[in-house]
């Protein structure tokens, strides 16, 4: 396994990190050494300045995402229910009490986004990505986004994340590694099922759509769901405890 | 006629080498079980303190699978091992074994089905564990919950798979034998050695393995290269050698897994990769008086000095001077904030890099694998949110890498061999640990 695979683009990277990195230090002061903030310095690297996200259009932000996923992310690497070796390495030896404590600090960052991404992708295909997003499609069995992600995508607290202000390549990359098993969450496992049910050329038009899309003003998850989700998830325990039939 | 003599010498040879290989003396009994119907729960109590000191659990789990069902995959330089199930199921794990076959398995090596065993499971250290003590574990792992998984075959490369050949390497490197106490130390002496050479197996990692061992043992002449880490030699003080720490410190950071960050004269360390995963899963739960009669035993052991130096690079005097003063830049941009400008450290935060052993041992992997990786030490009862290490890997190359480990290896007092960037590359491949 190659952590690092592409050099040349890493050099790329290393030069805007370099760049991107003297000038945040010269911009802010340094966090208090005994703090949390110092304590979550090593996530900074690749999830950008306070979880930001960096601009090499795959490590994606965290910062602002609520802590409830925050969390079960960080067990979930911790565990073997998602694959990445390196927040493997950093998580593993690590306390539930201290892995929350991080996924606050993140959730607890109200940044503004980038604008969103732009990419040239057929209209057709946006307008796919849209149709699945907002209304799903009933004769694949696909719901729709919004149902379970909040009316503005954003997320719903304490454990669905936003899709807003993700690049197209961790959206892909997330989805096809929950069709192939490698991406797991808590059992009733909602979002497998449905990533099993979209077809590759449904993954690239949600992924697709979804990065195109600005970021609302206010992009908090929102505090509830409008209405039940329409599917049992175990990483929503309230949900799956309050609604179960 | 000569040809048939060459022959018939050959072949009394080989049949010498191999009764000499089939001798039956690489197995011992021990001494007669003790009763146990005594106080069984003691018995218990006493055997899950001593499994949970030989760290058995964490080799025979796999990750997010269930406690001592085997699975974990353990990559060697001869292909990678999986752990078997230890959990009482009588199909799939020892659950029809008895006392005497897990005896066997401890102190001989050798499987229930008759098979030697790989010294991947560190036989070789347990032999030293006695039979009273070898009962108790067995006793224990009776009481963890049965879990069904089969054994998970190794993937080794030839030869390596053929099993047979461990009876050869059994007879040139393995000798059985229970803990003989030595008369001339004190007790607690006797129960650290017991525990350090025995029970906890340390030597399996912090000792250099030989050719059929680990392969740059040759450069490291006293510790060993594991799991892609380099063990420290404990028996030099330039290394992980405690000789010169107090008592209580060696009780604190096998306990933590972090001592003294704050005055760069006080002892400091900090435990990442697989000795992270010791103290997490093992020492931190062990008895502290069994931590500090190893600290006494780990103490009394000699300070070696090392004659052979590692290969030096060649490197001209220019060279390494462009080298610096990139490192120093690179050292000042990324390192500086939490390490102080001149590696004396900032507390709590970041420990001093300048007279940090750590950083200026012979063996360079792992700064590097600290740089490239980063990481935190475990998150102990004693040490519950510890500061972290951020990885480079990402973000920088390898020359640059090279170039900041090679400054922090020579500034501020500290002397040891720059790093090239060849090292760096070699370190990005394998398994995280």
């Amino acid at each position: 396994m190659r952590l690092n695979p592409k050099r040349s683009h890493a050099r790329r990277c290393a030069v805007v990190f370099l760049a991107a990195w003297t000038v945040a230090a010269a911009q802010s002061p340094s966090p208090p050494l005994d703090s949390i903030d110092q304590r979550v310095q090593p996530c900074m690297v690749c999830h950008g300045k306070e979880g930001r996200a960096t601009s090499d259009g795959y490590y994606p932000r965290i910062a602002g995402k609520p802590a409830g996923y925050l969390f079960n992310q960080l067990i979930n690497f911790r565990n073997g229910h998602r694959h990445f070796p390196m927040m493997t390495y950093l998580v593993e030896r690590q306390s539930d009490a201290y892995l929350q404590e991080m996924a606050d600090y993140f959730a607890r960052q109200d940044l503004p986004y980038p604008p969103p991404q732009a990419l040239s992708v057929p209209p057709a295909v946006l307008a796919r990505g849209e149709q699945l997003v907002m209304e799903g499609d009933a004769s694949q069995r696909i719901p729709a986004c919004r149902s379970c992600h909040g009316a503005r995508l954003v997320g719903v607290a304490p454990a669905v994340p936003s899709l807003l202000g993700l690049p197209r390549d961790y959206l892909m990359a997330q989805i096809g590694a929950w069709k192939n098993g490698t991406r797991r969450a808590a059992a009733p496992d909602c979002m497998a099922e449905v990533a099993k049910d979209l077809s590759p050329a449904d993954v690239n038009a949600v992924a697709s759509w979804l990065a195109t899309q600005p970021v609302p003003e206010n992009a908090k998850a929102d505090a509830e769901f409008a209405e039940p989700p329409p599917r049992q998830c175990g990483s929503i325990p309230d949900h799956t405890s309050t609604s179960a039939p | 006629m000569r040809k048939g003599l060459i022959a018939g010498v050959v072949l009394i040879a080989l049949v010498a080498v191999l009764i000499w290989f089939m001798r039956p003396d690489d197995v011992q009994t021990g001494e007669a079980p003790p009763p146990l119907s005594a106080a069984p729960q003691n018995v218990i109590e006493h055997g899950r303190a001593l499994v949970n000191l030989a760290d058995c659990q964490p080799c025979h789990t796999a990750r997010g699978g269930a406690p001592f069902a085997g699975g974990r995959a353990i990559p060697t330089p001869f292909g990678v091992f999986y752990s078997p199930n230890i959990t009482p199921d009588p199909d799939t794990g020892i659950g029809a074994w008895s006392a005497e076959d897990f005896w066997r398995a401890l102190h001989n090596g050798y499987s229930r089905d008759g098979r030697p065993l790989y010294p991947t499971f560190p036989y070789t250290n347990y032999t030293k564990i006695s039979r009273r003590d070898a009962l108790a574990m067995f006793e224990y792992l009776k009481t963890v919950p049965a879990v069904r998984q089969p054994r998970r075959e190794h993937e080794l490369r030839f030869p390596y798979d053929q099993r047979m050949l461990l009876v050869a390497w059994r007879r040139l490197f393995f000798r059985p034998g229970v803990y003989q106490p030595d008369p001339h130390q004190s007790p607690e002496w006797n129960r650290g050695a017991y525990l350090v050479q025995g029970v906890a197996h340390c030597s399996a990692c912090h000792e250099a393995r030989n050719a059929l061992g680990a392969i740059q043992s040759s450069t490291n002449p006293a510790g060993g290269l594991v799991l892609n880490w380099y063990a420290p030699a404990l028996t030099s003080s330039r290394e992980a050698g405690l000789q010169h720490w107090s008592e209580a410190d060696i009780v604190s950071l096998l306990q933590t897994g972090r001592i003294g960050m704050s005055a760069p004269d006080e002892p400091h360390a900090a435990t990442l990769g697989p000795m992270a995963e010791v103290v997490y899963e093992s020492l931190q739960h062990a008895d502290p008086n069994e931590l500090r009669a190893m600290a006494t035993y780990l103490k009394s052991l000699p300070d070696v000095e090392f004659s052979a130096e590692p290969r030096r690079m060649r490197i001209s005097s220019a060279g390494l001077a462009g080298t610096m003063k990139r490192g120093a830049k690179l050292y000042a941009d990324h390192c500086a904030r939490c390490h102080g400008d001149n590696g004396e450290g900032k507390a709590p935060a970041g420990p001093p890099l300048a007279g940090n052993r750590a950083v200026t041992m012979s063996s360079a992997v792992n700064p590097i694998r600290i740089v490239l990786y980063g990481g935190y030490p475990p998150g102990t009862a004693g040490n519950p949110r510890p500061f972290g290490m951020p990885p480079f890997s990402p973000t920088l190359t390898d020359g640059e890498i090279a170039a900041v480990i090679t400054y922090i290896r020579r500034s501020w007092n500290n002397n040891a061999q720059p790093v090239s960037s060849t090292e760096v590359a070699r370190n990005r491949t394998g398994p995280l640990w």
